[in-house]
């Protein structure tokens, strides 16, 4: 689709959506939110960009191959649930790792949000490669006709 | 020792994961399946030597606490389950090498192949009904990838047809689910087990328990809802084939048992139970008859398999229906040694096509002049799935044969004996038309150009038959251990008291030794 309007107003709501989709991720942990909205979030940014600008920018601003984000995503979930075994409790326990932050100030990083963060890139990797396979079918029926 | 549920869960998917990754080399991603294939083995052995010695074994994930969290559980049936699957997926593996294209290797024929064992492997392992349901999910689309990889029209229909009617399947049973789940509050298993017997309102419950019935026979391909089966199993390649025959519609099986045994219960329908049990009996003979003449009228020897996959569900859920001891011991072995002649059958199918170029009876023959071992080959699984003695299949017969005599069920033993007789009837005109005919196309057409073609890649292609064919044998000349497996798995089943303390006891005595917990922790 040519278009200066949607272009334009593309490159502001596509950034705008990105941070919103790390927000969704960040906070998912207590509050409603999480991986898997955050990446639906974020395959939405994309898909609009596609629109405006095509599948193959999205591919040059993703750099890597969606299907190898979801195999990341994939490894990183099974990661987070393994950690527990070094640990010696079951299977996808959660883990608490306190970062001092100084005056009394201290950062939770646990296991629950590398899982979460695994599931955000799989489910990301994972709508991206259908979306972009599909679109790009479609350019090529375009150029059939 | 509780990691062992897990891991049988765990090994085929990181295998998946680690061969999408390698997605770029085929020969990496076979030496990964292979080796990871071997792994999820030795993780099965070590799974069902534990149950063995001390009973039920349970994992809770994320260690939250039985009924709230994740319970993944093995008695002796779900191990003895998972190690059959663990086998017929490194058969199959082993043979993938000799017959899958280059095509469907690039498209991720191997990370599916693991994708689906693991969500074989969860749904015999999990220990509460939604589960049941996410790892069904989990099946139904790898094996949708499995089927419609290569793309062919033919296997495009197939693959949709199948999708279509499993996805009615599990439609039916995510909204029994919901139903059970508003009368009981509880999805957990060994918790539904107490809960359901509280349900004051015996007439919903056994609603439900009818649409478990119907979600779980579309799956395993019963009586009236078998249609999907003999539409799409004659598409895919035969190592895909074999996968599926041996194990899809056995989950489906186990399903039924699982839910009937610590569900739905006599104690927890009562009156209706005499119901169900009738139900289930009727749909037995019903399947068993169906299938063989469905088979009985094919002349393509993958449909015939595909028709006789059916008929020999019959016989597992006759041994459910009967319901008594020796009946789910007859369904228990019976369970476990179909699989593997099942399997077997497809892949010497698949060697067949290789050596004389069709599927088609008409159209082929003269194999056991080219190749004596392979008849030898066809005929261990081919009269095992008939029940000649001494094979496994005997066994399995004998066994239920017997349980329907204790209760005096005449018509569903005579059902099974007509039934076991016809399917000598298919197996000998395969038999006959295959390996004993001449090739209508005359001997040079067969053992010339094909015969060197097969000989190139014949090696993995036999392998694994050979394999699957010893355990067969085994099985039959050595029946005692099977028979002991299979009588504690059924003991194991009408009693849940060692299953409901395996997932209860594992509770943590002190919370204090719990880690600290995320919802007081987190920021």
């Amino acid at each position: 689709m040519q278009s200066l309007i949607l272009r334009t107003a593309t490159r502001l709501v596509v950034a705008l959506m990105l941070i919103f989709s790390l927000f969704l991720l960040w906070r998912g942990h207590n509050l409603p939110g999480g991986g898997f909205i955050g990446s639906l979030v974020a395959a939405t940014a994309f898909a609009l960009y596609s629109m405006a600008d095509g599948p193959a920018a999205v591919r040059r601003a993703l750099r890597i191959d969606p299907r190898l984000i979801a195999v990341i995503g994939l490894m990183t979930a099974l990661i987070a649930g393994l950690w527990a075994a070094l640990a010696g409790v079951p299977f996808l326990t959660g883990l608490w790792n306190k970062i001092p932050l100084g005056e009394g100030a201290e950062l939770p990083l646990g296991t629950p949000l590398l899982f979460d963060i695994g599931v955000y890139l799989t489910v990301l990797g994972g709508v991206l490669s259908l979306l972009l396979a599909l679109e790009e079918s479609e350019v090529d029926d375009d150029r059939l006709d | 020792m509780s990691w062992l549920p897990v891991l049988s869960v765990l090994v085929p998917l990181t295998t998946a994961v680690l061969g999408l990754a390698a997605s770029g080399s085929a020969r990496v991603q076979r030496g990964l399946t292979l080796f990871g294939s071997t792994v999820f083995l030795a993780v099965a052995l070590a799974l069902l030597s534990a149950v063995w010695q001390h009973g039920p074994v349970a994992a809770q994930m994320g260690d939250w606490a039985a009924p709230f969290g994740i319970t993944l559980i093995a008695d002796t049936l779900s191990a003895a389950m998972v190690l059959i699957t663990a086998i017929t997926g490194l058969a199959c593996a082993v043979y993938a090498a000799g017959d899958i294209d280059d095509g469907r290797r690039r498209q991720g024929f191997y990370p599916m192949l693991q994708f689906l064992l693991a969500g074989v492997s969860g749904a015999f392992v999990t220990g509460d009904v939604f589960n049941l349901y996410v790892w069904f999910e989990v099946m139904l689309i790898s094996s949708f990838a499995l089927m419609s990889l290569g793309a062919g029209r033919r296997q495009i229909d197939g693959a949709v047809k199948y999708v279509a009617l499993n996805l009615v399947s599990t439609l039916l049973f995510l909204a029994a689910i919901g139903l059970l789940y508003g009368m009981t509050g509880t999805l957990n298993f060994a918790d539904l087990h107490g809960a359901v017997q509280e349900v004051d309102n015996p007439g919903l419950l056994a609603a439900v328990a009818v649409m478990f019935l119907v979600a779980f026979g579309i799956k395993s391909a019963v009586f009236p809802l078998f249609f999907w089966l003999p539409a799409s199993y004659h598409t895919p390649p035969m190592a895909i084939a074999a996968v599926f025959s041996g194990l899809l519609t056995k989950v489906g099986v186990y399903a039924l048992i699982r839910i009937f045994t610590i569900v739905f219960t006599d104690e927890a329908l009562g009156d209706h139970f005499a119901y169900v049990q009738g139900l289930l009996l009727w749909i037995a003979g019903l399947t068993m008859v169906t299938g063989v003449l469905g088979a009985a009228c094919q002349s393509d020897i993958r449909r015939i398999l595909s028709f006789h996959i059916i008929s020999q569900i019959g016989y597992m859920v006759m041994g459910l229906a009967l319901y008594t001891t020796l009946g789910l011991v007859g369904a228990v072995f019976y369970l476990l040694h179909h699989i593997v002649v099942k399997a077997n059958l497809f892949l010497v199918a698949g060697v067949i096509e290789r050596l004389t170029g069709s599927f088609e009876l008409k159209r082929i023959g003269g194999l056991y002049a080219v190749s004596p071992l392979l008849a030898v080959l066809f005929l261990i699984p081919a009269f095992s799935l008939a029940g000649f003695p001494p094979l496994s299949g005997f066994w399995a017969k004998f066994v239920l044969v017997r349980a329907g005599l204790e209760v005096e069920s005449w018509w569903i033993v005579a059902a099974a004996l007509v039934v076991g007789l016809l399917t000598i009837f298919s197996m000998t005109k395969i038999w006959g038309e295959a390996f004993w005919k001449p090739h209508p196309g005359g001997t040079a057409a067969l053992s010339l150009p094909a015969g060197r073609r097969a000989g190139v890649a014949v090696g993995p292609l036999v392998a694994p038959i050979a394999a699957l064919a010893l355990i067969t044998i085994t099985i039959g000349l050595f029946a005692q251990p099977l028979y002991l497996l299979a009588e504690r798995a059924a003991a194991e089943l009408l009693d849940p008291t060692a299953y409901i303390t395996a997932v209860f006891g594992s509770l943590p005595v002190e919370p204090a030794v719990v880690e600290p917990t995320p919802a007081a922790e987190a920021p």
